[in-house]
């Protein structure tokens, strides 16, 4: 905790966000549910996400992540537990009410126009301008270079802003949206499954400014079903599994073992090592990985 | 290979002359010129500036409203109501002054209001049903073309206003839309060296109202495409509308000021036509709406949004200006224009095609 009242170098822009301490809890969820009528997508979930730290939510397909992240980016409101933001109970409406408490999400889609240039989608929706009345146009200059220096800080190194962001990779564009809303007053940032689509190496660049936004002293949501990809870089990390949490564990009480066990969920885990082995093999590769991982 | 190659080639892509062919109203200028040069040097009439006149006055017009739908284009939207727009703004202007005495600027406004009340109600249907515009649109295009033959014969008896200079103030409002700047420099030539251009400056270089308007509302429109919060808007709703709503760009209102944009600049076309020939048809503008869209592709504009240009379109709208009125110079037969038409839209079609393409593919 020595990193206290960090800031973040470089911009002359005023609202670049001075985290608080690292470790403070910004966000807290206590036994939080929701329920679609009769239907319990999700019930007893607790964690918390804090400054400084990154919060994986693990689970499979329909295991209730995206109903969680839901709850926290505004775009439904939970029906049970409590939501606490800066140790206030709040019910988040819309997005934009997520976002004026500085709770940023990055969906897969990343919400970008691909045939626009990066400067331009950096700063969409929020564009600087200058001069007044009909004269008031868009400062070009200073966005291209804000953009250009605030991917650079995330260590992204464009040739020109001016490019179509649907020419960059699908990690460069993930990184770009993960820029963009650290310029703007993210706090925490929910970043939906920013790996999923992403081959190995492109994966390793996104984890990386992962690594890096925590750095910044931001709270970060970082939703997987990967325990690979969550185990470097997490601090803590929350299982989910048929819309109930499986607990909320401190990286220090975790090896990747322990993880990857109990997201694939042990037994089933087991049998389908010995299923491969009859198919395959006991020798090959994959039913030797798999029983390497089962114990 | 090394990164120091990779490099290199990064470099090389971005040379001046590769971002200069990267605009879309590239590929419309080419062929401007080219035109130009083609019945310069076979027609006769075509380069004299009596010839020029007619074909610019021809192409603004038409390219006041090329430039509008090229907007609403690049928003991602169709408005097939723009043609009979020009002639309903026309008539209400007409029968208001003709038929019931109302003074001509409070019917020039009501006109302007009826107008972009019609442009409102295209777009609030279009994002409340979410429909595609081109339906929308569609319907409301054949309502004004009912109004326009319909109500127009109901309320005077005729399908056509005539005699409007007799309406107090028309001078007026005509020396705004409809008057035309006469230049006749007998000593300007050319001289370019190995060879001497003297035009034929017994008739004058008419420069009509129109043209002056047609080049305001361009320059006015690339202003706000390239320099301004809502051209950056514009080109957002229509490249990738939910992802423009989750960044917080006011998709319902760019959307719905956009097709009041197309119907203003109908508004705008049907003062100029009605002051310049003091009369107006029933059935004016009725199957230009295509003519407006095809301008605005060949200019660059994409069929699916996200992408083109207000210059381009009016390079657009120059072609056109400058083919239909050489076809007669020609004097080939003047049905050639639609299948030349048809040519330049499927070229300009799979050229934008090919950029996005481009623009779009993951390196």
């Amino acid at each position: 905790m020595s990193n206290d009242n960090e800031t973040v170098a470089a911009s002359p822009v005023t609202n670049v966000y001075a985290p608080p301490p690292r470790g403070t809890a910004i966000i807290e969820v206590r036994d939080i549910g929701k329920r679609y009528g009769n239907i319990i997508a999700l019930s007893d979930v607790s964690t918390s996400v804090r400054a400084g730290e990154v919060t994986c939510v693990l689970g499979d397909n329909g295991a209730g992540k995206s109903t969680f992240i839901k709850i926290l980016a505004g775009a439904h409101e939970h029906t049970d537990g409590q939501l606490l933001i800066d140790g206030e109970d709040h019910t988040l409406s819309s997005p934009r009410a997520a976002l004026e408490l500085g709770i940023a999400t990055v969906y897969q889609d990343l919400a970008v126009v691909p045939l626009m240039p990066v400067w331009r989608n950096f700063f969409l929706g929020s564009e600087i301008t200058k001069g007044a009345g009909p004269l008031k146009k868009l400062d070009i200059d200073f966005m291209k270079r804000t953009t250009k220096s605030e991917l650079s800080a995330m260590g992204i190194d464009l040739r020109d802003v001016e490019q179509p962001i649907g020419t960059l990779s699908g990690g460069e564009r993930q990184c770009v949206a993960i820029a963009r809303a650290v310029y703007f007053g993210a706090r925490v940032l929910i970043l939906d499954e920013p790996t999923a689509a992403l081959g190995v190496k492109q994966s390793g660049v996104v984890l990386k400014y992962i690594a890096k936004a925590r750095e910044r002293g931001l709270g970060v949501v970082f939703i997987t079903h990967n325990p690979h990809h969550a185990y470097p870089v997490g601090d803590r990390f929350m299982l989910l599994r048929r819309g109930k949490s499986m607990g909320d564990f401190p990286k220090a009480d975790l090896t990747l073992e322990d993880l990857t066990a109990m997201m694939a969920g042990g037994e089933e885990l087991e049998s389908l090592a010995h299923e491969l082995a009859e198919t395959m093999g006991a020798d090959s590769a994959i039913a030797q990985e798999l029983k390497a991982d089962v114990t | 290979m090394t990164t120091a190659t990779l490099d290199d080639e990064r470099i090389a892509r971005t040379s001046t002359l590769t971002k200069l062919l990267k605009r879309p109203e590239i590929g419309a200028l080419v062929a401007a010129i080219v035109i130009f040069a083609f019945f310069a040097l076979t027609t006769d009439a075509f380069a004299t500036p009596s010839g020029s006149s007619t074909w610019l006055r021809g192409a603004s017009t038409i390219g006041i409203m090329a430039v509008a739908v090229a907007l609403l284009m690049i928003g991602g939207e169709f408005d097939l109501s723009a043609g009979a727009m020009t002639g309903f703004t026309g008539l209400v202007v007409g029968v208001l002054t003709r038929e019931y005495g109302v003074n001509i600027w409070a019917a020039i406004l009501v006109s302007l209001g009826l107008a972009l009340l019609i442009g409102a109600i295209n777009g609030v249907l279009v994002m409340r049903t979410g429909l595609p515009s081109f339906i929308v649109t569609l319907g409301t295009f054949f309502v004004l073309q009912g109004i326009d033959l319909a109500g127009t014969k109901a309320l005077t008896g005729q399908v056509a206003i005539q005699g409007m200079t007799q309406v107090p103030f028309y001078d007026q409002a005509k020396r705004v839309f409809g008057s035309a700047l006469e230049v006749q420099p007998h000593w300007f030539n050319l001289n370019l060296g190995f060879m001497r251009l003297d035009f034929d400056w017994s008739r004058p270089l008419t420069i009509n109202a129109s043209v002056f308007w047609w080049v305001g509302v361009t320059a006015l429109a690339t202003w706000v495409l390239l320099r301004t919060r809502t051209g950056n808007w514009i080109f957002s709703v229509g490249g990738a509308q939910t992802a423009s709503r989750q960044i917080g760009v006011p998709v319902f209102k760019t959307k719905v000021g956009l097709f009041m944009t197309t119907a203003g600049a109908g508004w705008l076309v049907g003062m100029l036509l009605i002051f310049t020939t003091s009369t107006v048809q029933s059935n004016t503008g009725v199957g230009q709406e295509f003519i407006y869209i095809i301008c605005a592709v060949v200019g660059g504009c994409l069929m699916t949004g996200g992408y083109g240009s207000a210059i381009g379109a009016a390079f657009g709208a120059l072609i056109y200006g400058m083919v239909s009125q050489g076809i007669v110079y020609a004097g080939w037969d003047n049905n050639w224009l639609k299948a030349f038409l048809g040519v330049m839209l499927l070229g300009a079609v799979l050229l934008n095609e090919w950029v996005r393409k481009r623009a779009e593919t993951a390196k």
